[in-house]
């Protein structure tokens, strides 16, 4: 196991340097931004005083070591835009976006799980077939469409919920927090849905198929035998063996979460960090997107890591063939 | 070589597909609008009273109308509204499906023959080509669609070809895993070791005889990564990283109609929508009933 353990590590940390290559080199080639910075009406003098404080005077390599070097000491640059520390500009929006994708993922479990246990006890029943023809749906569905399909009927017609911004936030640890405040939930509720609706479909086909398959097994007809109430049967016996492959994906699904909130983030005016990356790459400002990336690529690699682990931790089978 | 004999068992083959895939209503009803769509858009300068892409047509004083209202020049009724730039919508959305499609089929071809070669050779090479190919796709499949598209985007700028660019690189690692593991099980098969038997070279054996049994598989990921590659195409149009302005797909147009959406003015945004949602539902539902149809541990 430990072992493994360090293989595994080891692994992730080379998928983030070689990420770190990527990003850089990737991003060299995107164009000067010298060009954008730097406005017609400075000379030459002020020009190249700008480029060397900016560090793009030195050759590629030293300015990826430099980036390497920085980046080990939380330092990936300042914003060509906002003049502030690119990470801190980037670990300030985290929260919101976290605050949005961990409510998404909180909304697939709660509607979802119970939608795909239904549709897995009964599956010949018209509403399980309902269930299922609407998760193709919901696979379907663009989100950025059913965005602004949310805000036109539930903001400009309705007017039942915001469909911008925050609303009003509430500190804790140190951090802005919407789910804290009334105001900031039903600021919530539109994105975190909107962001939810494809996870929904996921894990109500993923619980559904867990069900049909735990379902005609024999312990759980021991348990039927044993005379144990139908509702014990399910939570104890059905549910907690599919929560397996449920963990796994779900884990992963955090970090894609993380990546998708791009899109429902700008149509919300939501003030995270995806908001921020789409205007960085659109204004060219290269330490920010640099530093995104970086922080999303480090989130991802350690949600991999978490999720190989508790798959290990949770299934008795796996765990057992690790330690011989 | 009995050449005629094949053929006729191909048919039958393809034929029993078809008659199987026919079985399901909802599936040949995704059939049915999915040959509407590419027909309206491969018809689309006969179908439409407009061109929306020549900017001599529109009118800007016929910007942001209703559904329904009557053109100012005369001849013809805005069906389903006009934009902010006096773009007929009816006429935007057809030639937008034309943009949609072939990014979507035009990224999906590129990238089946390349990961279908790259996967064929990792499992002909094997050893460390193998393992070193399959890596990489590992890495390229771990991390979120839109975090590498935006991460392409970011580096080659917008335009239709860059974003077929984009779909390539993030597709072909589907193609090639497929294929690798499809070729891998079908290396081991009776057939192929008759072929070796019979002394035919290796590379013959791997495109003459594995090759045509790893398509089904492949058919079936391209039906669906067709679906992918148009919605990715709109979201990144959406973003703003997509095509240029002049000549909107789907996403750019439900784009423009975001900012008109707060003042009511709905249809800018809805009518593409409803098309570039029944457009990936249709290609969905068929990819769907092409899985479960060609998946042979589903066959009685």
């Amino acid at each position: 196991m430990t072992g493994w353990l360090l293989r595994r590590i080891a692994q992730a940390a080379l998928v983030v340097v070689l990420m770190t290559v990527i990003v850089f080199a990737g991003l060299h080639a995107i164009g000067n931004p010298v060009d954008i910075l730097i406005g017609d009406d400075m000379n030459q003098q002020e020009r190249l005083e700008a480029i060397a404080r900016l560090g793009l005077d030195q050759p590629l390599w030293r300015q990826y070591l430099a980036f390497v070097d920085g980046a080990l000491h939380g330092n990936l640059g300042k914003s060509f835009v906002y003049q502030e520390d690119a990470i801190r500009l980037i670990l300030q929006r985290l929260p919101a976006t976290l605050e949005l994708a961990v409510g998404a993922l909180l909304l697939a479990i709660v509607i979802g799980v119970p939608l795909g246990l239904y549709a897995g006890m009964k599956p010949d029943h018209p509403v399980s077939k309902g269930l299922m023809a609407a998760s193709i749906v919901g696979f379907s569905l663009p989100a950025f469409w059913v965005a602004l399909m949310f805000i036109m009927v539930f903001s400009v017609q309705l007017g039942w919920l915001p469909a911008s911004g925050r609303g009003e936030t509430r500190e804790l640890l140190g951090i802005q927090w919407s789910w804290l405040t009334l105001d900031g939930l039903q600021h919530l509720i539109l994105p975190a849905f909107n962001l939810a609706l494809f996870k929904i479909s996921l894990v109500l086909r993923l619980t559904r198929a867990g069900v049909r398959e735990v379902l005609p097994q024999d312990h759980v007809k021991f348990a039927r035998a044993k005379g144990l109430s139908p509702a014990r049967v399910v939570i104890m016996h059905v549910l907690r063996n599919t929560l397996i492959p449920l963990v796994t994906v779900l884990g992963l699904e955090l970090g894609a979460t993380i990546a998708y909130a791009v899109v429902t983030e700008t149509i919300f005016a939501w003030p995270g960090a995806g908001k921020l990356i789409l205007d960085s790459i659109n204004s060219l400002d290269r330490p920010v997107v640099v530093a995104y990336l970086m922080v999303v690529v480090v989130i991802f690699v350690t949600l991999n890591l978490m999720v190989d682990l508790l798959y290990k931790l949770l299934d008795p089978r796996v765990r057992l063939e690790g330690a011989r | 070589m009995s050449g005629k004999k094949k053929t006729f068992d191909e048919h039958s083959i393809w034929w029993r597909v078809a008659a199987d895939f026919l079985q399901s209503r909802v599936a040949v009803g995704g059939l049915i609008v999915l040959g509407l769509v590419v027909l309206a858009a491969l018809v689309a300068p006969w179908i439409t009273p407009q061109n929306p892409y020549d900017l001599m047509q529109l009118d800007v004083l016929d910007a942001r109308l209703h559904p329904g209202t009557p053109s100012s020049a005369g001849g013809y009724t805005y069906w389903l509204g006009t934009d902010g730039q006096g773009r007929d919508l009816y006429s935007a959305i057809i030639y937008g499906l034309r943009i949609s499609l072939l990014v979507g089929v035009g990224s999906a071809l590129f990238a089946a023959v390349i990961g279908t070669l790259v996967g064929l050779l990792a499992a002909y090479a094997g050893g460390k080509v193998d393992a070193a190919l399959m890596r990489l796709v590992d890495l390229l499949l771990s991390f979120p669609t839109i975090l590498m598209a935006l991460m392409i985007l970011a580096y080659v700028g917008k335009g239709v070809g860059n974003v077929v660019l984009t779909l390539v690189l993030l597709e072909w690692a589907y193609y090639a895993r497929t294929a690798r593991g499809q070729a891998l099980v079908e290396t081991r098969r009776e057939y192929v070791e008759a072929a070796r038997g019979q002394g035919i070279p290796r590379w013959r054996i791997l495109t003459g005889h594995i090759l045509p049994n790893c398509l089904p598989p492949l058919l079936v990921i391209g039906a669906l990564q067709i679906a992918r590659a148009i919605t990715l195409e709109a979201t990144l149009s959406f973003l703003g990283l997509g095509v240029p302005i002049t000549e909107p797909s789907l996403g750019l147009l439900i784009s423009n109609g975001y900012q008109y959406l707060l003042s009511n003015e709905y249809w800018i945004s809805f009518f593409p929508g409803v098309a570039l949602l029944a457009t990936i539902i249709a290609i969905n539902l068929v990819g769907d009933q092409l899985r479960d149809v060609l998946n042979p541990r589903l066959q009685k």
